[in-house]
């Protein structure tokens, strides 16, 4: 162990600076499977206070660090930096407070997601963010990536929901920005950092606003002979004027996958699968379920089928948010993109992207949140095969371009991390990405908080094998 | 002062950034103590920089000029069957969009599906070496790059002067219904605010009205669904239905400041419920002072009859460790309670390094 490791483990009990390769092995990646670094170290602080300390050292050190939560990033976020360290921050579990009459919750970065709804349940309160690997991710990691979820058209992404943070910048700075109330005084700062990648610094305490939980859904899975007629049916009901909580399309071969999975049952012959919910107090859901069966049954679907039931709908959405760890089991190896085109192309979108696949020879399984144009293609290889990496890739990237060309976006909520580092240039342009590295420079001016991440850096890692996570292949994770 | 500049182009509008070494943009002025600052500053004003420049009903986003007047989305927005749901104010009284992103004021509306920022999604904006630049996206869902476009919010034009913003938009619901529910005073609407907050109805707005005690609950959604509901409350506190005209006339002096003293300082408050009943007898302890608890008792505006708030106000929102932003009068931009971490400064530096745009303490 190095002199500065040494040092480093001072600041901690025993045992809780991890420099043993073995110890090492478990955090050399992320979701992003392809990825893989060793770390120099692996610091387990338990208390904000530590967390504070390790970037203190780390400045005065000029350590690069990278925060972890559950490791989910599916960008490549967590991905360790060989010369710097890895400060976890998994025992960072306590919900500091649960305030039912002011609807918030300020809990440490490791709380899991949906630990917080858990918490909030018996005061009827929920916190809305809901990304598929909700079970396991942790808010810490979802304030970094400013994460999605199914229900983002109607409630907004994580920052949406983030009141006030306590957080430690990469100078050793200690801030508080928000607090309770549901407004603001003076510039978003809480806005500015959400979605930071880490770049600004690890957050310490987070205040989460809770909402009401919805006293009634109406969900109502349809089956259809195209991906265009489910598309349609997509665009009847946004011109609707009803206002949906979630929205979503699979395709032929993600339902395939996830009645492998999960034994969910599609209707037969559908090419394309479309899940609709709508959500509010019993009145208004009786109100409008009405008018959206009517919406769905004039679109023309092979067969509809609104849930009779609570379990029933539960049915509904289990097969939809394990349909990306379900395609695991058609393929050795996949990539899961994270592209977002304005709704009126998704079809478009969809055709072309089929073609492209087409040319490259490589299966394209879809997911998406059609009420927000967010398209997850997940495209399927098998890393064996010389070239076939290489190729997925490529496809990937177009895909990526296709949606800025079209008017949309490389990444809807996943991040950039390392993976989309060479498309953040199809989006903003010189002088825009030269502003966002002034400010990068401002929260840390020695460049030492998640560096490579984002925007490029010299000497990005190589490439390695791909394929289920570890987590995954145990059930605990899953790709949204 | 000199006539403000009036720039009609987001490449004008950058091109006199570049030509001034101080200036600040201004667009109807309805909020004038954020854009009075002292010494020599060359005011460009966002008049001429209107219109709608894009807008797909099916996307639930346009785009539009930073002096577009949030009056004239509101009508054509309306004309599909749409709305911003932060429910923006001054509108009657000519508001731009950019004003309403860079003051970051919002109104009852907001309390259902969130702020100005919640539904922000892209900016065009000329930064302190007058570039101009875009941020964020133009749809609905984008996580690429930092998020400056909700730094925006709020940032008085002291980081930046907005050319163009793009915004989320939702259906307008099908119908809305207001009630008004008498209390005995501050305490117990407080509790009302709260507990209306917590419910299963899903109210659209929730107030406390310059009076002091009577709470304004708006829901909305299908018609029949809120007759159901408004039963319910009406059970539970004594309190009418409005008519439309009358609950279109509440709402409307709220959201035009009507209830305020002309000339008097307006003093936005970010509070919590429960210290609604402390602030609210801290404001009336003053002199003809009138507060509005919005935003379910999120938001106070204070309206004073004199162009400063009293010294003892400010120390009694610091004791409270309440942060403010005087909207109007004389008072100092900020009051109550406040820190500034030293980054801030640094971002300043970052986007402003000229110190082209005023100082955030002014």
């Amino acid at each position: 162990m190095s002199e500065v490791l040494h040092r480093l483990a001072a600041l901690l009990p025993p045992d809780r600076l991890l420099t043993g390769p073995a110890q090492l092995a478990a955090y050399e990646s992320d979701g992003l499977t392809a990825y893989r670094t060793r770390p120099l170290a692996v610091a387990v602080p338990e208390t904000t206070d530590e967390v504070v300390a390790l970037v203190r050292f780390c400045h005065k050190e000029r350590l690069p660090f990278v925060a972890r939560g559950s490791g989910t990033s599916l960008s490549g976020g967590s991905l360790p930096v060989a010369d710097g360290i890895v400060i976890a921050l998994n025992r960072l579990t306590r919900i500091l407070r649960l305030d039912p009459v002011q609807r918030l919750a300020v809990v440490e970065p490791g709380v899991v997601n949906t630990q917080v709804s858990l918490a909030a349940a018996p005061h009827r309160l929920h916190y809305a963010p809901d990304p598929s690997s909700a079970l396991i991710c942790t808010i810490g990691g979802n304030v970094a990536f400013n994460s999605g979820g199914a229900h983002c058209l109607k409630y907004g992404m994580t920052a949406n929901h983030i009141l006030g943070l306590k957080a430690v910048l990469p100078t050793g700075e200690v801030v508080e920005w928000g607090g309770a109330s549901r407004e603001k005084i003076g510039p978003d700062w809480c806005g500015l950092f959400n979605g930071s990648e880490g770049l600004f610094g690890i957050a310490l305490e987070i205040t989460l606003q809770l909402l009401p939980r919805a006293e009634c859904f109406h969900t109502v899975l349809a089956g259809y002979r195209t991906l265009e007629q489910a598309g349609d049916a997509v665009s009847a009901v946004v011109a609707s004027g009803l206002l949906p909580g979630a929205l979503e399309i699979m395709d032929a071969l993600a339902l395939e996958a996830a009645t492998a999975a999960v034994h969910a049952e599609y209707p037969p012959g559908a090419e394309a699968v479309l899940i609709v919910e709508l959500e509010g107090t019993r009145e208004a859901v009786a109100a409008d379920r009405g008018r959206l069966d009517a919406i769905i049954a004039a679109s023309k679907p092979i067969e509809m089928r609104p849930a009779r039931d609570a379990e029933e709908r539960i049915a509904i959405w289990k097969g939809r948010k394990s349909a990306f760890s379900a395609v695991g089991r058609l393929s050795p190896d996949f990539i899961v993109q994270d592209g977002v085109v304005p709704r009126r192309r998704l079809g478009e979108a969809l055709r072309r992207n089929g073609e492209m696949a087409r040319e490259a020879g490589l299966r394209v399984a879809n997911v998406f949140h059609a009420g927000d144009g967010n398209l997850h293609p997940l495209i399927l290889f098998d890393g064996r095969q010389a070239g076939a990496l290489e190729r997925a890739e490529a496809l990937a990237g177009r895909i990526l371009k296709l949606c800025v060309e079209m008017g949309g976006s490389i990444t809807g909520e996943h991040g950039v991390g390392v993976e989309k580092l060479d498309y953040l240039p199809a989006m903003y342009n010189a002088d825009e990405i030269d502003c966002m590295m002034r400010l990068r420079a401002a929260f840390d001016p020695l460049c030492i908080a998640n560096p490579g991440k984002k925007f490029p850096r010299a000497g990005a890692p190589a490439l390695q094998h791909r394929g289920l996570h570890p987590l995954e292949k145990a059930g605990l994770l899953s790709r949204e | 002062m000199t006539e403000p500049l009036t720039p009609a182009t987001p490449a004008a509008l950058a091109e006199a950034v570049r030509a001034h070494p101080r200036v600040l943009a201004v667009g109807a002025r309805t909020k004038p103590r954020l854009s009075r600052v002292p010494g020599e500053v060359a005011l460009l004003s966002t008049r001429d920089l209107r219109g709608i420049v894009e807008y797909e009903p099916e996307e639930f986003t346009f785009t539009a000029l930073a002096g577009t007047s949030v009056r004239e989305i509101g009508r054509a927005l309306g004309a599909k069957g749409q709305y911003l749901p932060f429910d923006p104010m001054w509108a009657e009284a000519g508001a731009t969009l950019g004003g309403t992103v860079a003051s970051g004021v919002s109104g009852p509306g907001r309390f259902r599906f969130g702020s100005v920022r919640d539904f922000i999604l892209g900016i065009r904006f000329v930064d302190g070496m007058g570039r101009l630049l875009r941020m964020g996206g133009k749809v609905v869902k984008n996580c690429a790059g930092f998020d400056l476009p909700k730094f925006m919010v709020g940032s008085l034009g002291r980081y930046g002067v907005l050319a163009e913003v793009t915004f989320k938009v939702f259906p307008t619901p099908a119908s809305h219904l207001t009630l008004k529910l008498s209390t005995s005073g501050a305490e117990a609407a407080a509790r009302v605010l709260a507990d209306a907050a917590n419910s299963r109805w899903e109210c659209d707005a929730l107030d406390l009205l310059p009076d002091g005690k009577t709470v304004c609950a708006r829901l909305a959604g299908p018609a029949p669904a809120l007759e159901a509901v408004s039963r319910e409350i009406l059970a539970r506190w004594p309190g009418q239905a409005l008519s439309a005209t009358e609950a279109d006339a509440t709402w409307s002096d709220l959201r035009e400041f009507r209830w305020t003293h002309p000339g008097g300082a307006l003093v936005k408050v970010a509070v919590t419920p429960s210290v609604v009943p402390a602030l609210d007898t801290a404001a009336r302890s003053i002199e003809g002072t009138r507060v509005h608890f919005s935003v379910g008792g999120n938001v106070a505006f204070v309206s004073f009859p004199a162009p400063a708030p009293p010294t003892a106000f400010q120390e009694r929102l610091r004791a409270l460790g309440l942060p403010g932003v005087t909207l109007r009068g004389d008072a100092p931009l900020w009051c109550g309670a406040r820190s500034i971490p030293a980054v801030a400064g640094a971002i300043k530096q970052a986007l402003d390094p000229e110190n082209r745009f005023p100082s955030t303490e002014d």
